[in-house]
């Protein structure tokens, strides 16, 4: 094993490692934390929280985000909710069993010491988003109501109608504009980072383009913090919003920061099927829909009669049938990959015939419309809005799509990448979520790095080493602005025939045929040499029309379509490597005989970290071996 | 899919920067499918653009699932277009006709420059934000969520007012380019809440007075603003704002 990665998991029994660990990292005293810089990129819940905590203790913040305001990060359209291990149903849920679900969620391919971190912190949060008054979901007597999620036998979940990753959001983005309003955030909105500056080996500021005026700038600091979100539009159709990208992870990637288990993406069952060749986006219908709605599809192959024609006799359940202790609420990678061997097998609905039921009759009749109107009334008014049909009356149609990415930049457990000073947060690191995450843990996640971890990591990371001053004018700074800008002028001169959305679909289709829900190696084979010839078409052939010295927004969407064509190869390359079926990594030739997913822990039980080796050169491939003390490796079982 | 595609002529803002001049100019688009959303259909625009050479429309639009705020524009004089409660990114062709001529206009208002074609500069609301939209609380200093009670009338009733998406149309609405909707639904989150009450005075006199130094105007009890808000957000949230700017500057030396 390769002894570059040294994740930091400190000793000590699991429930006291976070406690040893913080009681040994050095602090910076409050009055001297005015002379350190940090750069936060990204304002969505991992960078906003980071951001107004950071400067909340006097750190001087930038924060930048390609959105227009710091309000309209991803984040924003997370629906059903954050998970905490507040026990407040009295269902025996606590720290550890939070953990162990998560943990095991993730098919024991997750760190556990992160994990429980995560776990611990979960608590913290709700009441942090309380107290700035988050509109939590509440009781008739006025306590905070749960609800539950996929893959828990526990109520656990925190949520604000369908809305609360909106209204998280608003309570992070509300801290962080407290801090713009003290003078100790600059936030910068419109602007996207285009590569990292380092001085001595260590992250020491960006080059950014200003999204309106098109200029290149430079920022200096003492540490970057990438809060910069998932790439899932790697697959062009996804549940991501359209500016989700991989751009600043890559080129951070290509300064030398390990990207770990690219190949860990999350197909989510519950999202409104594609209708055209123009659909530009996929929506999700938030998890949560499944407390109430019963998957179906009908038992007879191509039954092309409307669903309330068809008798409960020649339905089925198939989640039900097949995890009765489960049943609708197994987790994510379990629902999606029934859906697609129900369609396979010839089971789907709709006129595609890729789509199954999520029907609410039974609920309705039970709850009354009110209940569930109560509950999903924004989900189901936009389902309406897109498919113009009433899902009270009738089932809705859903389809698994893209939806969140578990692998990012590598991190150790002071979420310090393999560049020094660079912390990654989010959903752009890998650390918490293994091969698959549980729903309702990824804003859990990003509020945990945010609030809870960077806050004291960064501060031993500034009072660790003594930084040198920098200075944007120093070399490496014009360097790197250089480089930027001969990328731009190239893109721009292509002058080529084909739209960057063209090159963008085309990646998309071989992503999704040979790197999506089911994988081989024949497939992922051909994909690997598809994807390359894309590329050189795309250098070739891409035309970027307009200037690059004012708003562009083709060119913003062509130097992350560049990026994404070369990330692309490297998740295949993730995939083929990793023979074994985990979480969200199914590769065909590994199942049990019952069509799940089969792991290799003798093989494969690491984190598969990759070094950039340069363009056109094989990436290395460096091990970090899971350890496993706490928790019993099982067959994941959701019977 | 033949049968349900048709034809649209469109006259579109094109303006290439703040400082520069901007106008009018006509498209016309043929292979629209009713199943398409308003901003899929600007896809197919700009893609036909591209193929002509010509410099796309420049939009601004992110989560296309109305709930980031970010996408917007005029149709026919109506923010995010005539349906009510949608944004533009969840309004879908199928409510359009055969030969429709639709004028697509960026929010037109003096706090809200235009950047490019239809997209503006809303920043004035961050700064309004920035003002006081928020509790001084500080991270991890905070008392167990179970410990402070909301009635769960209050919380939806906050809930009902939070789930504004900063989007403007309000203010493209109105004749007099107000913000009262946007400023009246956070300032009524928060004095809903009782985590809001400490700070309830300072917040709405801060954040009313950056709303007027930001060049907003003022309401005159026109209404456009809810019929135009893609979230539904009640004038009674203005009315609740106008109350408690009252108290509060009624009160303020104590
Ligand atoms: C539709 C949907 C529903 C979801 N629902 C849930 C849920 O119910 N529960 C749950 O736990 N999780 C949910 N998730 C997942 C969760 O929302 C995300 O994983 C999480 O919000 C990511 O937060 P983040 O802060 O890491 O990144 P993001 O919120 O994606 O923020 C990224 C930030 O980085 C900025 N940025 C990106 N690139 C650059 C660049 N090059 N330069 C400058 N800035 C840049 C962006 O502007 C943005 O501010 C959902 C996801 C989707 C798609
Ligand atoms: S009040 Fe309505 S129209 Fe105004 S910004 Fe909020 S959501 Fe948009
Ligand atoms: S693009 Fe997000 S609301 Fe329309």
């Amino acid at each position: 094993m390769s002894n570059i990665l040294d994740s930091k998991i400190p000793d000590g029994p699991l429930a006291d490692k976070w406690d040893l660990h913080k009681a040994k990292l050095k602090l910076i005293a409050p009055n001297n934390r005015r002379k350190f810089n940090i750069i936060v990129v990204g304002s969505g819940l991992a960078g906003a929280s980071a951001a107004a905590s950071l400067a909340e203790m006097n750190y001087n913040v930038t924060c930048l985000c390609v959105q227009d305001s710091a309000r309209r990060a991803h984040s924003i359209a997370a629906q059903g909710g954050i998970n905490a291990a507040k026990n407040y149903p009295n269902d025996n849920d606590s720290i550890f069993r939070l953990f162990y679900d998560t943990i095991k969620g993730g098919d024991f391919r997750g760190r556990e010491g992160n994990t429980y971190r995560l776990a611990q912190v979960s608590n913290n949060i709700i009441d942090q988003c309380v107290a700035q008054g988050v509109p939590f979901a509440r009781e008739y007597g006025g306590v905070l109501s749960n609800r539950t999620f996929g893959g828990a036998q526990v109520s656990r979940t925190f949520y604000a109608r369908g809305q609360t990753g909106q209204q998280l959001l608003l309570g992070a983005y509300s801290a962080l504009m407290r801090q713009v309003n003290r003078g100790k955030v600059d936030m910068r909105p419109r602007r996207e980072m285009m590569d990292l500056v380092k001085v001595d080996g260590v992250a020491r500021g960006v080059v950014v383009r200003n999204l309106v005026t098109g200029e290149l700038e430079r920022y200096a600091a003492d540490a970057v913090l990438l809060c910069t979100g998932g790439y899932g539009n790697v697959f062009y159709l996804s549940t991501n919003a359209k500016g989700c990208n991989v751009t600043a992870a890559y080129r951070c990637h290509k300064q030398g920061a390990f990207m770990a288990n690219p190949c860990f993406t999350q197909i989510h069952p519950t999202c409104i099927p594609v209708s055209g060749d123009h659909q530009s986006k996929l929506t999700l219908m938030s998890e949560s829909l499944r407390n109430d709605g019963r998957v179906w599809v009908p038992k007879k192959k191509g039954d092309d009669r409307p669903p309330s024609q068809i008798p409960d006799s020649e339905r089925d359940y198939y989640l039900e049938r097949k995890y009765p202790s489960f049943g609708n609420m197994v987790p994510r990678d379990v629902a999606s990959r029934n859906a697609k061997v129900a369609c396979d097998n010839g089971q789907g609905v709709g006129a595609s015939g890729l789509a199954v039921y999520l029907d609410f009759q039974e609920a309705i009749e039970r709850e009354g419309r009110d209940v569930i109107e109560a509950r999903y009334g924004n989900l189901f008014h936009m389902y309406e809005k897109i498919t113009a049909e009433n899902p009270y009356e009738v089932p809705m149609r859903i389809y698994p799509a893209v939806h969140y990415t578990m692998g990012g930049l590598w991190v150790d457990y002071n979420l310090e990448s393999t560049i020094p000073g660079l912390f990654v947060l989010g959903e752009a690191n890998f650390s918490d979520h293994g091969a698959n995450r549980l729903g309702a843990s990824a804003l859990m996640q990003g509020l945990a790095d945010g609030y809870f971890v960077a806050p004291y990591t960064v501060a031993a990371h500034l009072a660790e080493r003594a930084l040198p001053a920098v200075s944007t004018e120093d070399e490496a700074f014009q360097a790197a602005e250089k480089g930027v800008r001969d990328r731009i002028s190239k893109l721009l001169s292509v002058g080529g025939s084909k739209s960057v959305d063209y090159f963008h679909r085309k990646l998309g289709l071989t992503m999704w045929d040979h790197c999506g829900m089911a994988r081989n190696e024949e497939g992922l084979k051909k994909a690997l040499k598809i994807i390359p010839e894309l590329r050189e078409e795309f250098w070739k052939d891409v035309r970027v029309l307009g200037q690059g010295g004012q708003m562009n927004q083709e060119l913003e969407k062509a130097g992350r379509v560049a990026d994404f064509l070369e990330f692309g190869e490297l998740m295949c390359r993730d995939a083929l490597n990793r023979k074994e079926s985990a979480g969200g990594h199914f590769r065909e030739e590994y199942q049990t005989a019952e069509g799940e997913a089969k792991r290799d822990d003798e093989n494969y039980r690491y984190v598969a970290a990759w070094e950039f080796k340069g363009d056109g050169k094989e990436p290395a491939l460096h091990k970090e071996a899971l350890e496993f003390e706490n928790v019993e490796l099982t067959q994941r079982s959701y019977k | 899919m033949s049968d349900t595609t048709f034809s649209l002529n469109l006259k579109i803002w094109r303006q290439e920067s703040a400082d520069k001049p901007g106008k009018m100019v006509d498209y016309k688009i043929d292979c629209v499918d009713e199943h398409m959303s308003f901003l899929e259909m600007l896809d197919v625009l700009n893609q036909q653009l591209i193929e002509k050479g010509e410099v796309p429309v420049a939009f601004d639009h992110d989560c296309r699932e109305g709930i980031c705020g970010t996408c917007g524009c005029m149709i026919n004089g109506h923010a995010h277009g005539k349906d009510s409660e949608t944004t533009l990114c969840q309004l879908h062709m199928r409510k359009f006709r055969d030969g429709d001529t639709l004028y697509l206009e960026p929010w037109r208002a003096k706090a809200f420059p235009i950047v490019q074609d239809l997209c503006v500069d809303r920043s004035a609301f961050d700064r309004i934000q920035a003002a006081g939209a928020y509790c001084s609380v500080h991270t991890g200093s905070a008392i167990d969520g179970n410990s402070l009670l909301v009635p769960k009338a209050n919380a939806e009733s906050a809930m009902d007012a939070a789930a504004c998406i900063g989007c403007g149309a309000c203010v493209a609405a109105c004749k007099n380019a107000s913000a009262m909707l946007f400023v009246g639904a956070k300032v009524s989150q928060f004095a809903l809440l009782p985590q809001g009450q400490i700070e309830r005075k300072e917040r709405v006199l801060n954040m009313v007075e950056q709303m007027d130094a930001e060049g907003f105007g003022n309401c005159t009890n026109e209404f456009e603003c809810e019929a135009a808000c893609p979230k539904g957000i009640s004038v009674d949230n203005i009315a609740r704002m106008n109350r408690e700017y009252i108290k509060a500057a009624a009160t303020k030396a104590d």
